[in-house]
């Protein structure tokens, strides 16, 4: 046994166990931590198949900062307490368990066809390649700003778009018209002089 | 490279899948439903970049940028929708989010 299955072993087990409990968490931060496991976890896998730099965007991005800002907005709201995790639904949970099986199998039988699917235009030497000649990053720079430029500007709007409505959805709106707010101040004004 | 064949990491990535659809119709929590959505995402990131060595181009890597970014994109404007739900309602529990329906 290689060194290789070692850590594939390892990877899977951690990450469809984290997986498997954030099912059973009945803490929101419990289930965040167990969503950070789970998140390294995919990041051994993608290091494990030559996607060195999407590893390390998956630790600083993923892990990092849009699970804090999860835990952020957990603690901000206080919803970090136990949660009860009974359904008023009588029919809903058996059916989702039934779904997920469905679902399982589905997968198990695509992936034990795929075990031994042959590896396409050189398969992974081609990355190996790229990754020791050119390296991962600037191999995936190639792509990115070659061929995909222009689904990469239309990504620069999609962000444009969040951040602005956000902005709109998130402010309070004051209902104070200068006036009143005139008013206001004059009165202070008065009652410090009454004072 | 590994030697261990990509049949095991899109198996791991269907049963990952998998989970985060379960945990979507199981759990109540807002906040909750919202994370096994990212777990889902993480999964077909994982398909990616599987099909990615089994191609032997990076244009699976690329893809995975594109769905961080949406990601990104979705995280920021769907916590800032729970955040107004929870001002307005004491709970996040999505069955109480019922003034639609008839």
């Amino acid at each position: 046994m290689s060194l290789d299955v070692l850590v594939f072993g390892t990877m899977f087990v951690v990450t469809l166990g984290a997986g498997l409990a954030m099912l059973f968490a009945h803490n929101a931060v419990h289930v965040a931590l167990l969503l950070v496991l789970t998140q390294i976890g995919l990041a051994v896998a993608f290091l494990l198949q030559g996607a060195f730099f999407v590893a390390a965007v998956q630790i600083i991005i993923y892990a990092g900062a849009i699970m804090v800002l999860f835990l952020f907005v957990i603690m901000l709201l206080g919803v970090d307490r136990r949660e009860a995790l009974d359904e008023p639904l009588k029919a809903q949970r058996p059916l989702a368990l039934a779904l997920g099986a469905l679902l399982t199998a589905q997968v198990l039988y695509v992936a034990w066809q795929g075990v031994d699917l042959a590896f396409v235009n050189g398969g992974e030497a081609a990355i190996q390649e790229v990754n020791s000649e050119a390296g991962n990053v600037l191999g995936l720079a190639r792509v990115l700003f070659g061929r995909y430029v222009l689904p990469f500007e239309v990504t620069s709007v999609l962000l444009i778009v969040a951040v602005v409505g956000v902005m709109v959805l998130a402010r309070r709106i004051q209902t104070v018209s200068p006036t009143q707010e005139a008013d206001a101040q004059q009165q202070t004004e008065t009652e410090e002089v009454a004072v | 490279m590994t030697e261990v064949p990509p049949g095991y990491f899109l198996a791991l990535a269907g049963l990952l899948f998998t989970i985060g659809v379960v945990g979507v119709l199981v759990r109540r929590n807002a906040i909750v439903i919202f994370m096994f959505i990212e777990l889902m995402l993480n999964a077909v990131n994982l398909f990616f970049v599987t099909f990615a060595r089994m191609q032997g181009n990076l244009e699976g890597q690329v893809l995975v940028f594109f769905v961080l970014v949406v990601a990104a994109a979705e995280v920021v404007v769907g916590l800032a929708l729970i955040l107004l739900i929870a001002r307005r309602r004491a709970s996040l529990d999505v069955d109480n989010v019922r003034l639609l329906k008839w």
